[in-house]
């Protein structure tokens, strides 16, 4: 349903919309902050422009189209569904007549993108964030850096598997707490 | 093509789901069928209708390699596969991401799937270490499993329409890879051809070994007996 408004939303109202839409698997970030949402368009056509497209409903004036980019973490990430109806629902709320979701592929998407607000709020969460990747060639960089557990904050921790919950995550232990806790794991 | 032999292999990954020797085991194969059913996805999506691709298609209309159809056997034959498959994968992804004679969408692709696949790679590689450096069970199974998927091997390297690639040098980056893993893993590379008239092919003429049938019964049925339904 698109409410009636008597003044079109501006590009900043648009922007903050899409930019608090949370992640459906890691609900404690934005997809902003996961670094999955990569480019938003905002686009006003005018009369002169094809009325095809345009719901009968709204008001010429009104039309407001909003273009946006995600990437998946994962080729095969189930979540990427999700994404595109919650930012369509977020930008047709605050305004936006029309909404199209696109998923880009390139450039890859990796850990490096989570941004420093969403790494704290990962561990807050008791999820370890990511290390940086330093964009090794060819897969997963060496094991030199600890990763600490989020409980504790000890670095004592053991890797029980690379894969864990989602696609993203692996499974560690913290052996001062004995606590098992998931880490975002570099990519 | 490609996209067939991860469609396939993810659903056999799949299979495991609920029975694997231990539950970080279950997920991490449920985690990586998922990962090569995003493949396919992207890759079927380029072509055509995803649904119809999976689903509607007639045995002799998929050119996966039989490679990836073969039943899981006990784990080390699916760890095996895995090995054959996940080493294979990377070199190729590796090989395409860097090509500029291949089509973009493709070179997209491989460039995200390269990452994911490094992850695949490492997880049957450091399995084929602890079964085949393990007991004598395991270096048994393992032994079995590398000898019996060996022969469907062969189809691994055979160009692929569209994508202008050095084949024999990805065969040989593929087999000094297997042999250093096998050393590791104190095992040896099956002797016997991988490709010649005496082995397993034709997966890429839409020829299928026998449980195929019934893999596409299972994964087909339900889309076919409902056909449009949606939840």
């Amino acid at each position: 349903m698109v409410t009636p408004r008597t003044a079109p939303p501006d590009d900043a109202t648009l922007r903050a919309a899409a930019a608090t839409v949370p992640d459906p698997e890691l609900p404690v970030l934005t997809l902003a902050e996961l670094g999955v949402l990569r480019e938003l368009r905002i686009d006003r056509p005018t009369d002169q422009d094809d009325t095809s497209s345009h719901p009968p409903d709204a008001p010429p004036a009104a039309r407001v189209r909003v273009r946006v980019d995600i990437t998946p973490t994962y080729t095969g990430c189930p979540a990427l569904e999700t994404m595109a109806t919650d930012l369509e629902t977020a930008l047709r709320q605050a305004g936006a007549t029309e909404v199209t979701v696109r998923t880009v592929l390139s450039p890859a998407w990796s850990t490096d993108d989570i941004t420093v607000e969403g790494r704290h709020k990962l561990s807050a969460a008791g999820i370890a964030p990511p290390r940086p990747t330093g964009h090794a060639e060819g897969g997963p960089v060496g094991l030199t850096l600890t990763i600490r557990c989020p409980r504790c904050g000890s670095t004592d921790t053991t890797l029980l598997s690379r894969f864990s919950s989602t696609a993203c995550k692996a499974l560690r232990r913290c052996d001062t707490c004995r606590e098992p806790f998931d880490h975002v794991k570099e990519l | 093509m490609l996209g067939d032999d991860a469609l396939i292999l993810s659903h056999r990954l799949a299979e495991w789901t609920g029975h694997a020797p231990a539950l970080e085991e279950d997920v991490a194969l449920a985690n990586i069928s998922l990962d090569l059913l995003g493949q396919a996805r992207t890759l079927f999506s380029l072509v055509g209708n995803e649904d119809e691709l999976a689903f509607l298609r007639e045995e002799r209309a998929f050119h996966n390699i039989q490679l990836v159809e073969q039943p899981n056997g006990d784990f080390a034959h699916t760890i095996a596969r895995q090995l054959y498959f996940s080493v294979a994968q990377e070199i190729r992804w590796t090989a395409v991401a860097g090509s500029p004679d291949c089509p973009t969408p493709i070179r997209e692709l491989a460039a995200k799937a390269v990452k994911e696949t490094a992850y695949h790679r490492d997880h049957a590689w450091e399995w084929t270490l602890r079964l085949g450096d393990g007991t004598d069970e395991s270096r048994t199974r393992m032994r079995r499993g590398i000898e019996v998927m060996w022969r469907h091997t062969g189809e691994l390297f055979v160009p692929i329409p569209g994508l202008p690639l050095d084949e024999p040098a990805l065969r040989a980056q593929w087999l000094t890879a297997l042999e250093t893993v096998l050393a590791a893993a104190t095992l040896t590379l099956p002797e016997g051809p991988d490709a010649d008239a005496w082995t397993a092919g034709g997966g890429r003429q839409g020829v299928h070994t026998e449980s195929f049938g019934f893999l596409l019964a299972e994964m087909q049925h339900l889309h076919r007996s409902h056909p449009g339904a949606t939840w």
